[in-house]
């Protein structure tokens, strides 16, 4: 029975998984917006194949990708041996991987909703913004941004339950580092696998509940707000 | 205002080609059928298309010179442009919107920008300052629209067929507004539309276009008593324009008397005062011709005028006869009738002849010019 179990619950995880989800979606909105806009408003032949990879992680299974940014981030590998010249920190096993392998993973879940509201904002206003004689960067902040105001609500708040979820890339390139690398799913997977079912339910619990509520307030900030946005 | 403008622009099925200089002064319409490039031409004044070859000077500046690799871009030029379907930022109320365009006039245009106050006013903008853009009617929306681009400044102004998506009431009540602007803002206007009735009411100067050439250019009566003008138009929309004064009004029978060099015009009450000089639009389809006036019929408006051609359809059933008003030689009408009644008639060019004109004809009466 779970009432003879440890009860105490080390909210370590919980922290760090919030930190990481509002890490990686921050930086992800940065990166984001210009491929996303780059997407809805290129002519390019190319454009499928950037569009293919950018939704790859949608099907990828989180191990495959996993296993491929281990391989990147390894000291050895290029990438890592450049990271851990710059900054004297590896990328494996450490809060900077596990930034960087989320942002790769959510990176479908800004960008999609991101590029739908720019093509749904289209050329016209940005055309009558610069007859009105605002720059392109002027008329993408006053115009084509508050416009895209949804998509940038539907782009963050999915970036971020999203990584809140992360298992799989980060058992792979994170490991299991307490204040480091062990977010809280995989606080949930180690507390099952030491039959510590009533800890594994408050978190899990918490997590349902959390991703529920912030949905929530998605769709009836949408609801309230339909075409005024900003 | 001068405006040179060469320009070659190839798309899928359709190449727009022209070389003009235009003298621009009060409102210089461009008609065409749909298709025949005249909001491509707009575009690419604006700066919103990339010609394959271009060269744009407006009054020496220049704009494009793509043989000197000089592009401006649209936030660069200097020109206003409204747009048919209005474009106004839904994220931002009425005043919101004018104060985007407020805040970014161009100083470098010689005038100073025109005052908030001064657009809100010329437009009756007032009551609708605080409303939501989604809210507002198809007119409303091209009001602000039309405010929104002078508070920028420009140094032309450029409509494309911004009452297309109106109603026949909302048109007539736009139409004012618009034939206001050059003097109230001392701007030029080029004005895109495919509707003869509008430029017969707006325009100063007419530009025809067809296939993405110019058939025709000029002074407004002259274009569009042209073939060019009828094939844009098509037979059944062909007709003239009439210069005529406002008279009297008759009170009793709500019917306004008109001055037409000597003859006389009545037609249902017009709000205008005695000695307003207005312009009517007479289709051709709706005169009739007798050989001499006509007492007992309910057509009341008869003018006594000469035949000047008589320009029979090979095949069909219609001929056109130009007519030429007595005591007016400058004033044309047109008459659509059929060549067998050429023939019983023995209508030859230079014939005296009454023009019978059903007075439902003029339907569109705005004081739309008030200097003659």
């Amino acid at each position: 029975m779970i009432g003879t179990q440890d009860m105490t619950i080390d909210l370590g995880p919980v922290w760090l998984t919030l930190r990481l989800a509002g890490v990686a979606v921050t930086l992800l909105l940065v990166v984001g917006t210009p491929l996303a806009w780059w997407l809805a408003h290129t002519r390019t032949r190319l454009k499928p194949l950037i569009e293919a990879v950018t939704a790859l992680p949608l099907v990828l299974p989180p191990t495959v990708l996993g296993f491929y940014l281990l391989v990147l981030f390894a000291p050895g590998a290029p990438l890592g041996a450049a990271w851990l010249g710059l900054t004297g920190e590896t990328l494996t096993f450490s809060f900077s991987g596990l930034v960087l392998a989320s942002m790769l993973y959510s990176l479908p879940f800004v960008v999609q909703p991101l590029q739908a509201a720019f093509e749904a904002v289209g050329r016209g206003p940005l055309e009558a913004a610069a007859v009105l004689g605002a720059r392109p960067l002027d008329a993408f902040f006053t115009v084509a941004s508050p416009l895209a105001a949804r998509g940038y609500l539907t782009a963050a708040v999915l970036g971020f339950a999203h990584t809140l979820g992360e298992f799989g890339v980060v058992l792979m390139v994170g490991g299991n580092i307490p204040g480091r690398t062990r977010v809280v799913s995989i606080a949930i997977y180690e507390q099952v696998e030491t039959l510590n079912f009533a800890a594994a339910h408050v978190l899990a619990g918490g997590l349902l509940a959390f991703s529920f509520a912030v949905l929530v307030l998605v769709y009836s900030l949408n609801r309230r707000f339909p075409v005024h946005a900003a | 205002m001068r405006l040179e403008v060469a320009l070659a622009l190839r798309r899928t099925g359709f190449t727009l080609e022209l070389e003009e200089a235009l003298e621009l002064a009060g409102i210089t319409a461009v008609m065409g059928a749909s298709g025949s490039g005249k909001s491509t031409l707009l575009r690419a004044l604006a700066g919103l298309e990339t010609p394959d070859r271009a060269r744009i000077a407006l009054d020496g500046t220049v704009l494009a010179d793509s043989a000197a690799g000089v592009i401006l871009p649209p936030h660069r030029r200097g020109i206003g442009y409204v747009f048919q379907d209005a474009r106004l930022f839904t994220h931002r109320r009425v005043l919101g919107n004018l104060r985007f365009a407020q805040s970014r006039a161009r100083p470098a245009n010689g005038a100073p920008a025109p005052a908030l106050d001064e657009v809100i006013a010329a437009l009756d903008l007032a009551p609708l300052l605080d409303r939501h853009t989604d809210g507002l009617s198809g007119g409303e929306r091209q009001r602000v629209a039309i405010a929104r681009a002078l508070l920028a400044n420009p140094r032309l102004l450029l409509l494309d067929e911004p009452l297309s998506a109106l109603d026949l009431k909302r048109k007539a009540e736009l139409l004012p507004y618009i034939r206001a602007l050059p003097a109230r803002f001392r701007i030029p206007l080029i004005y895109v539309s495919h509707a003869v009735e509008e430029v017969a009411q707006l325009a100063d100067a007419v530009l025809i276009l067809a296939h993405g050439r110019v058939t025709a250019r000029g002074e407004v009566h002259a274009v569009l008593e042209s073939p060019a003008a009828e094939a844009v138009s098509g037979h059944f929309e062909a007709g003239a324009l009439l210069r005529v004064q406002v008279l009297r009004h008759i009170t009793d029978f709500a019917l306004t008397e008109f001055d037409l060099a000597g003859q006389r015009l009545t037609l249902p009450h017009i709000d205008a005062a005695a000695g307003t000089p207005v312009r009517l639009r007479v289709r051709a389809r709706d005169v009739a011709i007798a050989l001499h006036d006509v007492p007992d019929t309910s057509i009341r408006n008869q003018l006594e005028a000469r035949v000047l051609t008589i320009d029979a359809e090979p095949a069909g059933a219609y001929a056109e006869v130009l007519l030429e008003l007595a005591g007016a030689p400058t004033q044309r009408l047109r008459a659509r009738i059929t060549r067998e009644s050429v023939d019983r008639l023995h209508l030859q060019p230079g014939q005296p002849v009454c023009a019978l004109i059903k007075a439902v004809s003029f339907d569109r009466r705005e004081p739309g010019d008030e200097r003659g």
